[in-house]
Formats: C-alpha cells, sequence, structure tokens
C-alpha cells in the first residue's frame, strides 16, 4: 500500500510537470502578447516603449528562461504579477478561491441529494413509466448547457420578482444567500445530478440482480431495507467515483456559470485572463486546477479502499 | 471479449426478423427514446445540408428597421439586435454545431484509436509514453483545455475542432487501449501471428475492426459534449468568430442584456443547443444498449 501512494505520488508530480509545460508552451506559441494587445488598443506603436515594457515583464528571455522563472518562483510560493493589475497574483487568485469553492461545494451537495434518490427510484422502479421519465429527465440534464440554465433562471428571476440576483460577497439575509449561491449552484450541479443519478440506477440495478439480494427478499427483508440498507451501500462506490471526478471536473461549468451570474470566482478570472492573455493568471489557474483534479482524483483512489474492505492496492 | 450476435440476440427477443427493414422495426420499436433520438439527428443534419432552402433570410444580413423585433409572421424566431432573422441564424448555425461536432470528434478518435492501438499492441515504453501524455490530457477538465486552446490557437472553425478534439484524444485511448489488451490474448491473433503476419498487419486487419463498436459508442457519447462544447466556447466569446451564426455566440450576444426586453434570443438558440445535444444523448444511450450489452443499464 505505501509503495502504491509513493508511485501514485510520483506519477501525479510528472503529471503536474507535464501540464506545467503544455500550458507555458500553448500560451506562447501564438504570435502576439500582452503588449501587442495593450500597444494596439493604443493605435500606436513606439518599439522603444514597446521593448522597454518587454523588458519589464520578462517578455524578452528566451521561453526555457521564463518557464524556470515561473517554476522557480512556484516553488517559493512567488506567482508573479498580473500583467493587468499590476497586483501580485497571488493576491488577486486567493480572494477568488473561497467564492468558487463554496458555489462547487454547494453544487455537489445538490447533485448528491437529487441523483442518488432519483437514480434509486429509476432502479427500483426499472421499466415503468416513472423509470422511461426519470431516464428522460436525467438526460436532458446532460443536455442543457449550463448556461442557458441560468440564462433561464435569470428570466424567471426577472419575470418573477423584476430583478435579477446580483452578487454581494457579504450577503444581509438568508433569501439573498440563497439567491446569491444556491440559484447559481443548482444550475451548476443539475448536470452532475443528472450524471450521478445514471450512475446510481446502472449499479443499482447491477447489485439488485445479486443472490444475497434475493437472500434478503426471502427472509422477509422490507423493500426499503433491501434498497438502502443492502442495495445502495454496495452500489455507492460507482457513484462515490462519479462524485469525485464530477468534484474535481465541475469547474467547467463553474465557468461558464459564474460568467452568467457574473460571479467573480477563479473560474470566471480563468476567461478574463485568457482574452487579456494575462499569462501569470492563466498559468498559475490552470495549474491551480490540474492540482484539484489531481488530487482529488488520488483522494477518490484511496476512498476505494477505505470504504470497500475488498479493495486493497499492492505495487 | 463478448461478442454480440444480432440473429441470435434478436430470435431470442421474439423478433420475426429475417429481412433487413424488418429488423430495423424491431430494433426502433425495441429501443424507442433511441429513434427519437435517432429522428432528432437526423432533423439537424436535414436541417444543416438544406439550410439555404429553409432560411428565410441571409442569416448575416442586417436590418436595422426591424431591430428586437418579436417573434411573427414575416420572423417566425424574431430578430436580434442588427435585425437579423433568428430562424435563418438558428437553422445556419446547425451547419456550425454539426460540422465542429462531427470533425472534432472524428478528429480526437482517430489520433485516440492510434494511440490506444499502440499504446495497447507494442506495450512497452511506447505504451509508458502514450499512458504519461493521456494522463496529462486528462488532468484537466475538457472546456479549460479547450478554452487554453483556442487562446493560443485563435477563433477561427479549424481551431476550434482541433482544440475540442485533443482533450477528447485521452478518453478514446484508454477505451482502445483496453480493447486491444483484450483483444491481443485471444486466439485468433495468435493464429494470425503462427501464419507469419506482420504486426501492423494484425493490428490494423484484425485488432482494429474489433473495437468499431466501442468506438462508434463511444463516439456517439462523445458527440454530444463536443456540441455543448463548442456552444460554452462561442458563449464565452472564444470560439467561433463572428460573422459565423453559431448557437452559443448568438446567446452569448444576447446574454443577460437582453434577458428582459428580448427573451427570444435567450430561449431559442437554447432550445436548439439542448435538443441537438438531448437527440445525440438518445442514439448514443440506445447504440450502447445495442452495441455494448455488457454497459446496459
Amino acid at each position: 500500500m505505501f509503495a502504491y501512494i509513493v508511485r501514485r505520488l510520483v506519477l501525479m508530480l510528472v503529471t503536474l510537470f507535464g501540464i506545467s509545460v503544455i500550458i507555458f508552451v500553448l500560451l506562447r506559441i501564438v504570435p502576439g502578447n500582452i503588449v501587442d494587445i495593450l500597444f494596439a488598443a493604443a493605435g500606436y506603436v513606439d518599439p522603444a516603449d514597446k521593448a522597454h515594457l518587454e523588458h519589464d515583464l520578462g517578455l524578452d528571455q528566451s521561453i526555457v528562461m521564463q518557464y524556470l522563472h515561473w517554476i522557480g518562483g512556484l516553488a517559493r510560493g512567488d506567482l508573479g504579477y498580473s500583467y493587468v493589475s499590476e497586483k501580485p497574483a497571488l493576491d488577486e487568485i486567493l480572494p477568488r478561491i473561497p467564492i468558487t469553492a463554496r458555489l462547487a461545494g454547494l453544487a455537489l451537495m445538490f447533485s448528491a441529494s437529487i441523483g442518488i434518490p432519483l437514480g434509486v427510484i429509476s432502479a427500483v422502479h426499472q421499466g415503468t413509466r416513472l423509470d422511461y421519465a426519470l431516464r428522460v429527465v436525467s438526460l436532458s440534464g446532460l443536455s442543457l448547457p449550463s448556461f442557458w440554465l441560468g440564462l433561464l433562471i435569470l428570466m424567471a428571476s426577472v419575470s418573477l420578482f423584476g430583478t435579477m440576483p446580483i452578487f454581494n460577497p457579504h450577503p444581509k439575509t438568508w433569501a439573498e444567500a440563497i439567491a446569491i449561491y444556491c440559484v447559481p449552484a443548482m444550475a451548476v450541479g443539475f448536470r452532475s445530478a443528472a450524471l450521478t443519478m445514471r450512475i446510481t440506477r446502472s449499479s443499482m440495478l447491477e447489485i439488485l440482480r445479486q443472490d444475497y439480494i434475493r437472500t434478503a427478499r426471502a427472509k422477509g427483508a422490507s423493500e426499503a431495507s433491501i434498497n438502502y440498507r443492502h442495495a445502495l451501500k454496495n452500489a455507492i462506490l460507482p457513484v462515490i467515483t462519479v462524485i469525485g471526478i464530477e468534484a474535481a471536473f465541475l469547474i467547467g461549468g463553474l465557468i461558464v456559470t459564474e460568467t452568467v451570474f457574473n460571479i467573480p470566482g477563479i473560474a470566471r478570472y480563468l476567461v478574463e485572463a485568457l482574452r487579456w492573455r494575462d499569462y501569470p493568471i492563466v498559468q498559475n489557474l490552470v495549474m491551480l486546477i490540474a492540482v484539484v483534479v489531481v488530487f482529488t482524483n488520488f483522494t477518490v483512489d484511496m476512498l476505494y479502499a477505505a470504504i470497500d474492505p475488498r479493495i486493497r492496492y499492492t505495487d | 471479449m463478448a461478442v454480440v450476435n444480432y440473429d441470435s440476440e434478436l430470435r431470442r427477443a421474439g423478433a420475426q426478423a429475417t429481412h433487413g427493414w424488418r429488423r430495423l422495426v424491431f430494433l426502433a420499436q425495441r429501443h424507442l427514446l433511441g429513434t427519437i433520438g435517432l429522428c432528432i439527428m437526423l432533423l439537424f443534419v436535414c436541417t444543416a445540408i438544406f439550410a439555404d432552402l429553409i432560411c428565410r433570410f441571409d442569416p448575416l444580413s442586417i436590418d436595422s428597421a426591424h431591430r428586437l423585433a418579436a417573434p411573427g409572421t414575416l420572423h417566425w424566431m424574431g430578430t436580434d439586435s442588427f435585425g437579423r432573422d433568428v430562424w435563418s441564424r438558428i437553422v445556419h448555425g446547425a451547419r456550425i454545431s454539426l460540422a465542429v461536432g462531427i470533425g472534432s470528434t472524428a478528429l480526437g478518435s482517430s489520433i485516440g484509436v492510434m494511440i490506444g492501438l499502440a499504446s495497447g499492441y507494442l506495450s512497452g515504453w511506447v505504451d509508458l509514453v502514450f499512458q504519461r501524455v493521456t494522463d496529462i490530457l486528462q488532468a484537466l477538465p475538457l472546456l479549460v483545455l479547450a478554452l487554453v486552446m483556442t487562446a493560443a490557437l485563435g477563433p477561427s472553425l479549424p481551431n476550434v475542432m482541433l482544440a475540442i478534439a485533443i482533450p477528447l484524444i485521452p478518453t478514446v485511448a484508454r477505451v482502445i487501449r483496453a480493447n486491444t489488451l483484450a483483444l491481443r490474448e485471444l486466439p485468433f491473433i495468435e493464429a494470425a501471428k503462427s501464419i507469419g503476419m506482420s504486426e501492423t498487419r494484425i493490428a490494423l486487419r484484425h485488432v482494429l475492426p474489433n473495437t468499431i463498436a466501442p468506438l462508434i459508442v463511444l463516439a456517439t457519447a462523445q458527440l454530444g459534449s463536443t456540441i455543448l462544447t463548442e456552444a460554452s466556447l462561442s458563449f464565452l466569446g472564444l470560439g467561433i468568430p463572428e460573422p459565423y451564426p453559431s448557437w452559443g455566440r448568438m446567446l452569448s450576444e444576447s446574454a443577460v442584456e437582453y434577458v428582459r426586453t428580448a427573451p427570444w434570443l435567450v430561449i431559442f438558440p437554447g432550445i436548439a443547443i439542448s435538443l441537438a445535444v438531448f437527440g445525440t444523448n438518445l442514439f448514443g444511450d440506445a447504440l450502447r444498449d445495442i452495441l455494448d450489452p455488457r454497459q446496459r443499464g
């Protein structure tokens, strides 16, 4: 087990190193940088001024030197400066993390609390009209773009209350807090709930065909006990995997949802930084996302062994 | 590796299906949701092909006299802030969505198949290198990687296709690799080796055709996801550039600003995206049930 964990940690470092190289090179293969954008916007290019600014930002160095400078800074906890705001990248990124984390957490809670019970109901009533209806609902959840769902929610809000929820980092009332965080979280979590429901359903169906479920039925156990105590307990492992993977990959949905609801989280900040070619911000945000994904996958794998005693990792 | 024998499957299911057409009817009745999905997909394909015949106005022509006109007899789905006909733009948008969907799925799947086949069949250092590359690509969410790639490559139709295709590669490569590893141990591969067939020929002539079923299932499932990703990229302003009438960009233009005054700009493009993805998801599910019964839910 120990050797397995060490091997996984080494592979994680290799993966993160690979991502850092890919992102760094990708952002620099295209001609033009922040200086070009600024000068193009100004409508006048003085080569001397341009060269001076590029020197100040370190853009006149070779790609390898720029990469080493960035990685060296990362190792020391120095993420560099934002090209746009000229503030330390860490100061720009840190305050945005709790906002996105709160949204992601709420979206996952919504996803699990809706997806798991509906998946169980769908499996237990397999082949009935209810099952068909729930399957269609889950497929709709996977088909609706979260930004469109967000826009529909805004439309409903306008027609019902005559106003739209505007982000406030310190909501004064519960109703305001719900509007600010829970509504966007539902828009993001709807897709995850649909996925969780589908996985719960198929996992439950597999378990419900097992002999020990027949035995439980034969000895007179109630349907609720069979479904929740015997079946769901054993069917939950793949569901945990999906929720874990979704936790890491929720950022995709958050990017568009934060944009629709104008929420100043890291997901929307990534899009803004990409538009401005604010390299230090993009690089560090992508690395942050990669670290979250890689560590979440690792944690889910470790959770397997903790939850299911049949699973033991060897090297 | 399970091999599905259609004739026996159909007979077991009670189908008197001796003729090709009857078989199709039987499968359509048995997989009603999948049939609905296929119909939706065909509707979109026909819309994309015959867009010039179906649309009533030039999707790019600006008509300032009819700015933000509500849906009516002249403009079925209203007009946008430039007076462009929304129906015509949605009809032409089908072309963009299908081109990106099919193009990036085909590109991502082709590269994924080559990597998966090489990785699974050759093993050794080739497998090790490809596995690390797929690990790296899989460590970033599809939209994040596609966003960074479109930002790097620049917004254009081929670049968006490429940007969406690359994140698809690892999933396809892993599925094909797993299938190849299973196939490699089967007797017919050993038989091919024993008669002196070259490794490349075995991989291409015997292993590859046997991975087609899971590939079709996967590609159909990914088609919906590519359409959604393109819409998201365009919505964020980093996808298909103007003047192409992309569904995602139509929502981006109309977003929040027109939620109050012109809700049709929000409703119709969203319905088009959702319906197209819904159709591919329904069809993909049915295809999975038919071609890969082991995954049947």
